[in-house]
């Protein structure tokens, strides 16, 4: 039996080299809970069968001597993560025979590793969603109380890591869809700064705001899998090139002077999480960090900015489903029939919705008024967060207003499903990195959550605060 | 916003809609619509257009891809002769 709550990856790395259990041992280990557990969790919509092939590859690494971190490491990818010749269906029926024909960056990367891709996860349609119960393939249920969401849209991932089924994960975040669902479920999630990791191969949402986002059961694994991915990739446009990253990093290295916005959630907050935030200012601030009150005050028309531009981009992305290529098709006496049909039965509710709504933002009479001034306030919000950085290392907000809450709960309701991810939008809108670093847990045991973000590329400081944060609270 | 902007939506977005749902999907938009609207409230300054973005460009030149041909054209709903069939365009 090998002791897979306490597993890490550099824990899991050394046992390899030693020879205390195999690539195939450990893969198999996460077999044996995901039979067990999966029924009713449905973090996984399917684990791949060439996992054996995919372990002796990794084992072969440790004996010829190019084992690396994250060799015969096992990990889990959401289902908008396209892996050549596995469906990725990204939770939606539009898509729910796609096969990918060609392998995401990261996937490359991973495969380059030796990592072993047990499966693909569970998550919101095409991402849409904060509880992962808007999948055409059924909710997921929180492993901590599965009467309860796991939060989303990666519930799936997240569900996994939390459940003992992988070691660690990867999401995707637009808004908030890692960190919220690692809040929910009690784990490290790392957003990491838009440009760092590849979205090549990614079924992408929201191009302008879109990340590919670790999940981890400490910050040291998220840490091992952020360096392993995070390069510059020409096949993205939007990758950042190394050498930009160096001149954009900020010089201070030490993240001595925590800023937190407090008028942003003066109210809105459950208190239990409010405690807990004060809390764990408070135990930061014994360990010798200056926590100082700071105004960010545009950041607080993020999601309403977010709400607008999300859904624009949605509706542009999505237009490339049409039952023509691949995926769905539904056949009709003509063109316009087939493509009306096939996305009418193809896309669920929140999809349709999001699709139409960022139709109405872009038509023409509405795209002034919404989109343009969507834009200029996003730049407006991204200018203070970066000038806030001038006065502060790192800016500290909870993760999530409130705890996990029940399966069925907000889906009549879409704003109030929105403001799950009230203080994700920052980071998501201005591009800065952000981690979600689990505080403690309430009296009735849910996890409780708070994130801290740091300058453009640097992910260094979070994960300096994270460790330390693990070591104190 | 009434039934017929939502169906003016649908239609542009080409998709079919159930009649009940048009109903909800008017009523969704409205909330969501309502919640959005604020930002009319930030004051921005309307000259400052350009956002430190710039395209990034690549040469004109044939590159080789890995893409699978074979797992492509399996999935093409429908096909004649190694093409991808659609119906009449006009």
């Amino acid at each position: 039996m090998i002791d897979l709550r306490n597993l890490t990856i550099e824990k899991a790395h050394e046992a390899f080299k030693k020879g205390e259990f195999t690539c195939l041992q450990l893969a198999e280990e996460y077999l044996k809970v995901i039979k067990q557990k999966n029924q009713e969790l449905n973090a996984y919509l399917e684990v791949f069968e060439d996992i054996k092939a995919q372990a002796q590859e990794a084992q072969n690494k440790f004996k010829d001597g190019t084992a690396t971190a994250m060799t015969g490491i096992p990990l889990a990818i959401k289902d908008n993560i396209l892996f050549e010749g596995h469906i990725a269906s990204a939770g939606s029926k539009i898509l729910g025979n796609y096969k990918a024909s060609y392998d995401a960056t990261v996937i490359k990367d991973l495969k380059k590793a030796g990592v072993i891709i047990i499966g693909r996860t569970n998550m919101d349609e095409f991402a849409m969603g904060s509880s992962t119960q808007t999948s055409a393939y059924g909710v997921t249920r929180n492993p901590l109380d599965p009467t309860r969401v796991p939060g989303g849209s990666s519930g799936g991932s997240a569900a996994a890591v939390a459940g003992d089924m992988a070691l660690i994960a990867l999401g995707t975040e637009t808004c908030g869809s890692v960190r919220e669902p690692s809040a929910f479920c009690g784990l490290v999630g790392l957003k990491p700064t838009y440009g760092a990791l590849s979205r090549h191969g990614i079924i992408a949402m929201g191009n302008s705001l879109d990340q590919v986002s670790p999940f981890g059961k400490n910050v040291r694994d998220v840490e091992i899998v952020f360096e392993a991915l995070s390069r510059y990739d020409p096949e993205d446009s939007t990758s950042v090139p190394e050498q930009m990253r160096s001149t954009i990093s900020s010089k201070k290295e030490n993240g001595a002077t925590i800023g937190v916005p407090w008028h942003l959630f003066k109210e809105g907050v459950d208190p239990i999480v409010m405690n807990n935030f004060k809390e764990s200012m408070k135990t930061l601030e014994k360990a010798g960090y200056k926590v100082v009150d700071i105004e960010l005050p545009t950041s607080k028309y993020s999601l309403a900015a977010y709400y607008i531009i999300m859904p624009a981009e949605v509706s542009t992305n999505l237009s490339r489903f049409d039952g023509i290529r691949y995926g769905l098709h539904q056949d009709g006496a003509n063109l316009m029939e087939v493509y009306k049909k096939t996305r009418g039965e193809g896309f669920g509710r929140e999809a349709r919705r999001r699709i139409l709504l960022g139709t109405y933002v872009l038509s023409h009479g509405y795209y002034d008024a919404y989109y343009n001034k969507a834009i200029q306030v996003r730049e407006k919000i991204k200018q203070e967060v970066v000038d806030a950085f001038n006065k502060v290392d790192l800016i500290a907000t909870p993760t999530v207003p409130f705890t996990p809450f029940k399966i069925g709960e907000k889906m009549d309701d879409p704003v109030a499903m929105y403001l799950c991810d009230i203080f994700s939008a920052p980071a998501n809108l201005s591009g800065v990195p952000s981690i979600a670093l689990p505080s403690g847990f309430t009296e009735a045991g849910l996890p409780l959550s708070i994130q801290f973000m740091a300058p453009h590329f640097q992910e260094k400081s979070l994960f300096e605060v994270g460790k330390k944060f693990e070591q104190i609270k | 916003m009434d039934i017929k902007d939502v169906e003016n939506l649908a239609q542009l977005a080409r998709i079919e809609l159930a009649p009940e749902e048009k109903q909800q999907l008017l009523q969704d938009m409205d909330g969501i619509l309502d919640y959005v609207k604020q930002i009319s409230e930030v004051k921005v300054e309307e000259s400052k257009n350009d956002f430190a973005l710039h395209n990034t460009w690549r040469e004109d030149a044939s590159q080789t891809r890995e893409f699978s041909k074979e797992l492509i054209m399996e999935q093409f709903p429908d096909s004649q002769d190694g093409f991808l069939k659609v119906k009449k365009i006009l």
